[in-house]
């Protein structure tokens, strides 16, 4: 089958038509967040804005510093406890709600599940909250001597009232002789979560990376890698790993999914980073570059071709020995990938997706949606900056339509007049597009759904693509009544 | 019962607010008058003289100590003192910490809540601190409390580029919440032509000067002894004068929107009353060195 794919023209005159609504000052601020794909430019700069304060009427799917910091960098750290420093709902409402796996037992030696929160109250807010969260650490290690450390988080309050969380945090390590980070991740800073994935990295650097420096005693071996920015959603982090050990590394550290402190203590250590979610952990990476001299590079293990891509291009950093290994791992798995393509192909072929996510997916997931014939037409991102837009524009077919930081009527409109067979978005889009007949996956939660990376994971992936949209309550949406005769 | 007035007294910090409100206050109770002072500045210091205490107890102290503010009774932050004066301080952190502002605004809804302008009272005074420097302090001037405005000055040039930025504050509040300049106290510092000078700001901003309290050595007499005048030296001239106050105040009907000045405008005046001198644009920015040049 093949698909009417609007051309460069239609898509630009598209944009013009959806922007037309406008006053004049949004109409000018939101065109420069809209764009068509240009295979022929360099840099995204050329085309699209990013990285600025939305306007009202947006879907507001944007998170805030704090959800940057406590939700997505620094959370998932399963053997520390994480504050949530200010009013009781910020912590209690992001309470174990992201599908980050781990293993461990609850109290013991996990603790992501639980919500820790210095609950602050009028007069914490009036005399400062300072002497209480002295008085909620010491509570923490009287009841959960087993964490590893304790990282503060702040909500808005915090920054404030000026509290001096950091002597706080020096003082109160000194007394425990753990690891406790302070972080000023306040939720009005910024003009998303993009800043708290910053404000996090920039912790790492500054309370925990350095703690093994002149520490000998780690075994090292020239295969040591760290996985960094897989948030192990639905256990995405699980899939990856076992193929890169099938290929011969040694994965001696995951941040921050199913990541633990001395994992992170080890990043100074090893040969090579492994970049999966590019947005929220550059910053510490390209620091790790500047300070331990460590390389890096960015991997996609959403379906087979960019498994096979991403897993010898690691390789190719290593001896032939690694080499070999990456061979040997798509040879294995080719024959099962072929086998799902056969399967699933045929039901998917030429069906056309929207995609609306948050840093990295609307690029990453690409290559596996091709790898079952099916063709993304439009794709964008909540809150990523121009760098990544840079990597977009390759990755994606010229002509694609692109938007940032989309406002709700805008993706509607799109929708309404592109017309996809799928749309990958998030909860806050997900009714919306179904009532519209529209069939929808969730492509932050996975829709409870996973793990979608590696081989194992475009198993799932492409099974969940094809019973969303084959599923037959699609044929059923119309009315007996408003059925012609 | 005639309808309660509810006053705000601001100023620019040290320039006597809180010694003007208890003695205007005292004078008040002395003419029969039902008055409560509420205290907006976490020094704590606005209702000593009236209590002969060194620091009144303070709602978010007391609050602090019970959990939090939903825990207290009136009566455990109402202090009643000379002349049946009731008196609480609202409170706040030492300097440095905490968020003093809030304790205002915390403090304020307690007594609103908790119905204490709801007894047989004729006026609330509330002093504030001196910069509002943030929400908090523009609490009392925030809808359904303080009507009246009372802005302490003197001849000085901080003291009225801080009553003319109290007036933009009260323009900002007077649409939304009713709130209206009730005249400027000159507590004076023997500048010269001092009541000409406040008369003409007054002018200019619209409203009045309502009295020209003038400098008295016995105010620090009776302040050593945490008193009032009125209280210390009935028959003190100074008293009279407070007594005056007290009069134009009971009687005050001039309540207005205040025509704030522009910087320019502001200056002007000060100029001509020569207060300050006239500006040479030719020096602006110029080093020493460059000057001899």
């Amino acid at each position: 089958m093949v698909t009417m794919n609007m051309n460069r023209d239609e898509v630009q005159q598209l944009i013009q038509e959806v922007l037309e609504v406008y006053p004049k000052k949004a109409k000018k601020d939101r065109a420069k967040h809209l764009a068509v794909n240009d295979h022929s430019l360099e840099q995204s700069k050329k085309c699209i804005v990013s990285n600025r304060k939305s306007l009202p009427g947006v879907m507001t799917i944007r998170g805030c510093a704090y959800a940057g910091s406590r939700g997505v960098v620094w959370g998932p750290i399963k053997d520390m406890i994480h504050i949530s420093h200010g009013p009781v709902g910020c912590g209690q409402y992001s309470r174990a709600g992201r599908r980050n796996y781990y293993v461990g037992h609850t109290g013991i030696d996990t603790f992501s599940e639980m919500n820790f929160t210095s609950d602050f109250q009028e007069r914490d807010i009036v005399f400062g909250g300072d002497k209480k969260l002295s008085k909620l650490i010491e509570e923490i290690e009287m009841l959960f001597p087993l964490n590893k450390g304790i990282t503060i988080q702040s909500e808005c309050p915090i920054g404030l009232i000026g509290d001096d969380i950091e002597s706080v945090a020096k003082k109160m390590a000194a007394k425990s002789n753990k690891t406790i980070v302070p972080v000023r991740c306040e939720g009005f800073r910024g003009v998303s979560q993009s800043l708290g994935h910053h404000i996090a990295n920039d912790t790492i650097r500054d309370w925990v990376l350095h703690k093994r420096d002149g520490d000998h005693s780690f075994q090292g071996t020239p295969y040591d890698v760290a996985i960094l920015g897989d948030y192990n959603i639905g256990g995405d982090a699980w899939a990856s790993r076992i193929l890169f050990e099938e290929m011969g590394l040694r994965v001696v550290a995951m941040w921050s999914g199913d990541g633990t402190l001395p994992e992170m203590e080890l990043g100074s250590k090893v040969k090579l980073n492994l970049v999966h979610c590019y947005r929220s952990i550059n910053y510490i990476t390209r620091h790790m570059e500047e300070k331990y001299g460590i390389p890096w590079i960015e991997y996609n293990l959403f379906g087979p071709t960019k498994i096979a891509e991403s897993l010898r291009k690691i390789a190719a950093h290593f001896d032939d020995r690694i080499k070999e290994g990456a061979e040997r791992v798509i040879a294995k798995y080719t024959p099962l990938m072929e086998a799902i393509i056969a399967k699933y192909r045929p039901r998917l072929e030429g069906k056309k997706v929207m995609l609306y996510v948050g840093g990295l997916r609307p690029r990453h997931v690409v290559g596996a949606y091709e790898d079952l014939g099916m063709d993304v037409i439009g794709t964008g991102y909540e809150f990523v900056h121009n760098d990544d837009y840079d990597r977009t524009i390759k990755e994606v077919k010229d002509s694609t339509l692109l938007y940032d930081d989309v406002t709700a009527y805008e993706l509607e409109e799109f929708v309404k007049r592109l017309r996809p067979d799928l749309i990958g978005s998030g909860i806050k889009e997900k009714y919306i597009f179904q009532k519209m007949g529209i069939p929808f996956r969730q492509m932050h939660s996975w829709d409870y759904s996973g793990p979608y990376h590696g081989y194992d994971g475009f198993a799932i992936f492409a099974r969940d693509m094809d019973m969303t949209l084959n599923n037959p309550s699609w044929s059923k949406l119309k009315a007996p009544w408003l059925k012609a005769a | 019962m005639a309808k309660l007035r509810q006053c705000a007294i601001y100023g620019k910090g040290g320039i006597g607010k809180s010694t003007t409100t208890q003695n205007l206050v005292a004078a008040l109770a002395e003419a029969n008058q039902k008055v409560m002072i509420v205290g907006c500045d976490p020094k704590a210091d606005s209702t000593r003289l009236i209590l002969h205490s060194k620091a009144q107890t303070t709602v978010m102290h007391l609050a602090a100590e019970a959990g939090s503010v939903e825990d207290l009774e009136l009566e455990d932050v109402l202090q009643v003192g000379f002349g049946g004066v009731k008196c609480v301080e609202s409170g706040g952190p030492e300097p440095g910490v905490g968020c003093a502002g809030r304790g205002v605004i915390t403090a304020i809804n307690f007594l609103e809540e908790e119905g204490a302008y709801e007894e047989d009272l004729d006026f609330v005074f509330y002093d504030v601190l001196g910069d509002v420097v943030c929400g908090g302090f523009a609490m009392p001037i925030r809808e359904n409390k303080a009507q009246e405005i009372y802005i302490v000055v003197s001849g000085e040039m901080m003291a009225m580029y801080a009553a003319n930025n109290i007036a933009k504050g009260i323009v900002k509040y007077a649409n939304s919440g009713g709130v209206r300049l009730a005249g400027l106290i000159c507590n004076s510092r023997k500048v010269d032509r001092e009541d000409e000078l406040i008369e003409a700001l007054a002018a200019r901003l619209g409203t009045q000067m309502i009295h020209f309290v003038p400098r008295d050595n016995v105010v620090q007499h009776a302040e050593i002894r945490r008193m009032t005048v009125i209280e210390y030296d009935p028959t003190c001239n100074q008293a009279d004068e407070y007594r005056a106050l007290a009069q134009k105040v009971i009687n005050n009907k001039k309540l207005v929107i205040p025509t704030p000045l522009e910087m320019d405008e502001l200056e002007d005046l000060l100029m001509e009353f020569g207060v300050i001198e006239k500006e040479d644009e030719s020096i602006i920015g110029k080093s020493k060195t460059a000057e001899v040049a």
